[in-house]
């Protein structure tokens, strides 16, 4: 039997910072939680693990909160960790509650999970903005960079520039150097010190902010501002980039250009939330401070849809304190909800309010403080690769708007970009950005591909119940 | 001032541009939101003739797929519309059903539908990787397929007398004495000699801005797309036709409220395989429906067995525009002159556009139409006067 696995209280759908801490206070107070995630072991992104077989002997030294992964992983409870459980679907179940489809496992059986509630951990992915050359061996996101140092202790490149936008750009530079690498630059597209002023209002960041520059100064990183890596070069593998000096619209000034050698450029132009699973079950969706989407939740971290909750980068991208704590908060309205009392009330759910109210001002004073700006469309030549997957350039972006597609779905419909293997989850920021849009939140009733006859059995399932 | 404003730059407000653009008219399209935004962009690009009883609906569709033909032959230009005759194949699945099916070929014969009986031992030839079991079927040669958003945004581009102006919604019609003068828009007035509806499942609203009533609804659809599909060893794709089954025929002239599927299995250029469609009647909800993807999914794999291990990438959904008799209103319409009609056509909107537009074009310019149009008149609902 493919069919319902085990019916639970609560399904937390991620194990990063926010779901490990749902599932972890949902599961002391005895719940029957199940917290499933993709990965091979728990901690998301930003707890990321290398395997067991690396017996890597100071697990902590690329974490600076690794006892706090610690706590969270140990205060699981008695919450059942699916590992290996790529959700494609979720959809209302018929007697009440949550059906979570899942394909499990490297050969990808088909599962379901039942749920009376569901929370969506599911974190956000790399923003990703197309440049000449980006489609090189050795381009990769500043995400990317660091998960495969973190996940799998492997130093990117010998070489490394590291661009982009944000302060994420800093501790991917700073591990990536105390891992060995030689990072030759940072550069970041808006101003050097857009962080400072607001950091004030927020003390341990900060420090953590001075704490990077002192150790990039120390790696010798030179970390410049108004710069950006306008094209990528290499014979069939990345060599060299061009850094140009931007303006503040991030338009290339005509002088100011400089060659880079290197073997690796890491990329990140911030963070978009994974918000596939919410939009399949109609959660409201509005914008962050930055006007891209964000799941809308009340202070219990409710969404629209009775019995659904978000946590973490989901509501708005603000880093991995601000969703262990959501998630928290999201755990405590769940057990109050199941239990049919009032989420708030005790001091420490004030307490963590109002810390929450201030962590979030912060994420979306970053937010505010690295936009992404238009100017980088004029980096765009007509061959430049827009959509990967279907091969779409630059040139057959502009035939389409030529040809009266006013929005990024026309451009779509009628270029093809966002329509193969990664359904648009990396060029369909730029597509809307090239249609002067912000960007939406995204439609994908197929959150993963799914194999035809794993669908067909669900009909049968069915059919079979209805008999 | 143009001498025609078309509502709509779906495929159906394309069509009609084109066709009376070529008779010398001037015309100004105008689209809310973009080109082929609606219901075009959420469908298959069926162009076809085999689904359809022998019927004034019919007729439209044999003289539609020769004007498509025409319209393809005429592009020479690069892309196009990837217009691709490849034919269709409809199966049955028992010999009761085959001999049904059998019969309505014949009577489509008599309305120039070309058929071919196919026997169960030659479904092979036709489709080498269709499930064994079936009884027989029926080739259409002339079911067709495009690209319908390729096909709208091109078809508004060929004469140089069509203004495309998108993001510009109508609010209102400019009336004097009972006649439609124009259209009042989010960018001011346009008068013009002709208004033409072709706002699809927002057709009825757009008569109402005229005081007369169009009883248009949605009927939703989902499409199942699956990954692109690497070559196989000839060579050819996996699916070769537009295929399915013969309970489809049944399905589409259907009252029944709740959901339906026949899933229609195709290969597209992209190298993806299409499933759709399903029909339900449930508004403007774009709810995703796991058990319509479901059945659709399971329908497909019972054609192919080999789809079992494709894996679906994506699936959308989409409202056809219908009318309770299940045939679209075409023409003037009597109780608001000056306003013409091109709207309805449920699952048949790509395939009926050329033949749509051809016949309004006619309409304005005062030239006799190819065919009868009185089964398509607006005024045709009882209760429907305004």
């Amino acid at each position: 039997m493919t069919g319902h696995d085990a019916a639970y209280d609560l399904a937390v759908v991620g194990a990063g910072p926010a779901g490990l801490a749902a599932a972890g206070v949902a599961a002391r107070a005895g719940l029957r939680v199940a917290l499933l995630d993709a990965g091979a072991r728990v901690g998301g992104q930003y707890f990321r693990q290398p395997p067991d077989g690396f017996h890597a002997s100071r697990p902590g030294a690329l974490h600076h909160g690794y006892s706090r992964f610690v706590r969270l992983r140990d205060g699981l409870g008695d919450a059942d960790v699916l590992l290996g459980h790529r959700v494609w679907a979720v959809e209302p179940a018929a007697g009440g509650g949550f059906a979570v489809h899942c394909l499990k496992g490297g050969r990808e059986r088909a599962t379901t999970v039942a749920a009376t509630r569901l929370l969506v951990a599911t974190g956000a992915h790399d923003r990703v903005l197309p440049f000449p050359g980006w489609d090189l061996p050795g381009v990769m996101t500043a995400g990317g960079a660091q998960a495969l140092l973190k996940g799998n202790l492997v130093v990117a490149g010998r070489r490394v520039v590291v661009a982009g936008t944000g302060p994420f750009l800093l501790p991917v530079a700073t591990s990536l150097a105390a891992a060995g690498a030689r990072v030759v630059g940072v550069f970041e597209a808006g101003g050097r010190f857009a962080l400072a002023p607001r950091a004030l209002t927020r003390p341990g960041k900060a420090v953590e902010a001075l704490g990077y520059g002192g150790r990039l100064a120390r790696h010798r990183v030179p970390y410049k501002g108004g710069r950006a890596v306008v094209a990528a070069h290499g014979a069939g593998e990345l060599t060299h980039v061009t850094v140009a000096r931007v303006d503040a619209e991030w338009r290339p000034y005509r002088r100011g250009h400089e060659t880079v050698r290197c073997d690796t450029l890491a990329i990140g132009y911030g963070f978009t939330p994974q918000l596939d699973l919410v939009a399949q079950l109609g959660c409201e969706i509005g914008a962050d401070a930055a006007g891209g989407p964000a799941v809308r939740v009340d202070r219990h971290m409710r969404t629209s849809v009775p019995g659904v909750y978000a946590a973490g980068e989901t509501t708005g991208v603000g880093g991995a304190d601000l969703a262990e704590l959501e998630g928290a908060i999201a755990g405590r309205a769940v057990v109050a909800d199941a239990r049919g009392v009032p989420a708030a009330g005790d001091p420490a759910a004030v307490r963590a309010e109002v810390r929450r109210r201030r962590l979030a001002a912060f994420a979306d004073a970053l937010l505010r403080a690295y936009p992404v700006r238009d100017g980088w469309t004029s980096w765009l030549r007509d061959d430049t690769p827009i959509c990967r997957c279907e091969e779409v350039p630059y040139r057959r972006v502009r035939e389409a708007r030529d040809l009266g597609a006013a929005d990024a779905r026309s451009i779509k419909l009628l270029a093809r970009p966002g329509m193969g293997w990664c359904q648009g989850r990396i060029c369909g920021e730029a597509v809307a950005r090239l249609a002067g849009e912000d960007p939406g939140p995204p439609r994908r009733p197929i959150a993963q591909p799914v194999r035809l006859g794993d669908l067909a059995d669900m009909d049968e399932r069915t059919s079979d119940d209805d008999a | 001032m143009p001498d025609v404003v078309v509502i709509g730059a779906g495929m159906v407000g394309a069509a009609c541009a084109y066709y009376a653009a070529r008779e010398g008219l001037s015309v100004t399209v105008l689209d809310r939101a973009s080109v082929a935004g609606g219901t075009t962009g959420s469908g298959e690009g069926n162009v076809l003739v085999s689904d359809k009883e022998p019927g004034p609906e019919l007729d439209l569709a044999v003289l539609s797929c020769r004007l498509w033909a025409e319209l393809a032959a005429e592009a020479g230009e690069p892309g196009g519309f990837e217009h691709e005759p490849k034919g269709g194949l409809v199966v049955a699945e028992s010999d009761e059903v085959l001999r049904a099916l059998t019969e309505l070929a014949g009577r489509q014969e008599k309305s120039g539908v070309a058929t071919r009986p196919v026997a169960a031992d030659e479904l092979a030839r036709y489709e080498p990787h269709l499930a064994p079991g079936f009884a027989g079927g029926v080739f259409y040669p002339q079911d067709a397929q495009v690209q319908p958003m390729l096909a709208a945004a091109r078809l508004l581009r060929r004469w140089p007398g069509v203004a495309l102006r998108t993001g510009t919604e109508v609010t209102g019609l400019l009336m004097d004495r009972g006649r439609v003068t124009g259209v009042r828009t989010s960018a001011g007035d346009i008068p013009a000699g002709a208004v033409v509806n072709a706002a699809g499942v927002w057709g009825g609203e757009v008569a109402a801005l005229a005081g007369v009533t169009l009883p248009i609804m949605p009927r939703r659809g989902f499409i199942l797309v699956t990954e692109p599909l690497t070559a196989r060893a000839d060579g050819r794709p996996l699916v070769r036709h537009k295929v399915y089954t013969a309970a489809y025929v049944t399905n589409v002239a259907s009252d029944s409220e709740g959901l339906e599927t026949s899933a229609v299995v195709e290969a597209t250029q992209a190298g993806t395989v299409l499933i759709g469609a399903s029909r339900e009647r449930v508004g403007f909800d774009r709810t995703v429906s796991l058990p319509v993807l479901a059945r659709l999914a399971r329908q497909a794999v019972g054609l192919f067995p080999a789809l079992a291990d494709v894996r679906a990438i994506r699936a959308y959904c989409g409202f056809r525009p219908y009318c309770p008799d299940h045939l679209p209103v075409i023409g003037a319409d009597p109780r608001a002159p000056g306003l013409y009609h091109a709207c309805g056509h449920e699952g048949a909107g790509i395939g009926l556009a050329p033949v749509t537009g051809l016949l309004v074009a006619r309409h304005l310019t005062g030239a006799v139409p190819e065919l009868d149009l009185a089964p398509f008149r607006p005024d045709r609902f009882a209760g429907a006067a305004a």
